[in-house]
């Protein structure tokens, strides 16, 4: 599972380089997360720019992803692709996930 | 198998496995897409269709010995169609799940991580129908071309 992990003063962004995050991957893409979030900022953002699928074994990783950071840490999405953001809305997860509509403000705001 | 050929149609074997199941996805996409299924359609297909076949490559069969696993893709004007057909063990009780949603108004750690695959099956096609026949299981799913789903996404 491809990950790219930047920083941006008290910010992480992932962003995930692969197009699928499905069952096949889903307990690689949990692990990689897990590596690349062993220590950093408090707040993390997912960028799934890239991502145009995530199945119901992907939104249970991405769960997972959120779970196993400390909890004084946070995980954050940005760039939803529209199949993606319809599973989070079916499944109400975006009501757990603040979820950011690109990544270029949000580096503005780590900046300012 | 002899497969009667309807006007628009297609269908496609694969291994019931995890890769089998993203090699289908790929193929019914692309064969949807030729047939001018819009994208949002689409999109709504495929994440069923792989929660179904995800279901058979997980519960169906052994991950270490996966039989095949057949897609027949029905396309009318007003209707999409998929037959999935595999040989493995039968769905628990002879039955489809509920597919109720998990519980989210939970602390974080104690969020799901899982089954929300019948849910979404049940909430975006617009009929599910199973079938326990001569050792097959058959699984038919049903989707309006217009739309999708019972609300309206």
């Amino acid at each position: 599972m491809d990950l790219q992990s930047t920083y941006h003063n008290n910010l992480n962004i992932i962003t995930v380089k692969d197009a699928r995050i499905d069952a096949s991957v889903a307990i690689r893409f949990k692990d990689a997360m897990r590596a690349a979030t062993n220590e950093g900022p408090p707040l993390v953002v997912l960028n799934l720019g890239n991502v145009t699928f995530v199945d119901s074994s992907g939104l249970g990783a991405i769960i997972a992803s959120m779970k196993q950071l400390d909890s004084n840490r946070k995980l954050d999405l940005a760039c939803l692709t529209p199949d993606v953001a319809k599973v989070f809305r079916l499944t109400r997860m975006d009501s757990i996930f603040d979820i950011h509509e690109n990544i270029e403000s949000l580096k503005c705001r780590a900046a300012g | 198998m002899k497969i009667d050929e309807p006007k628009k149609g297609f269908s496609i074997s694969v291994t019931g496995s995890m890769a089998g199941v993203r090699e289908a996805l790929t193929q019914i996409r692309n064969q949807l897409s030729d047939l001018g299924i819009s994208e949002n359609t689409c999109g709504t297909v495929e994440l069923v269709l792989a929660e179904a076949m995800n279901n058979i490559a997980e519960h169906a069969y052994e991950p270490e010995s996966p039989g095949q696993l057949h897609i027949c893709a029905r396309v009318s004007p007003s209707f999409l169609r998929f037959d999935l057909q595999d040989f493995g063990k039968p769905l628990p009780d002879q039955g489809l799940a509920l597919g109720k949603l998990p519980d989210h108004n939970v602390p974080v750690h104690d969020l799901p991580e899982g089954g929300f695959g019948w849910f979404l099956i049940r909430t975006l096609a617009a009929s599910v129908k199973y079938r326990r026949e001569n050792e097959k299981n058959q699984l038919t799913l049903s989707f309006p071309r217009k739309n999708m789903g019972k609300c309206n996404l």
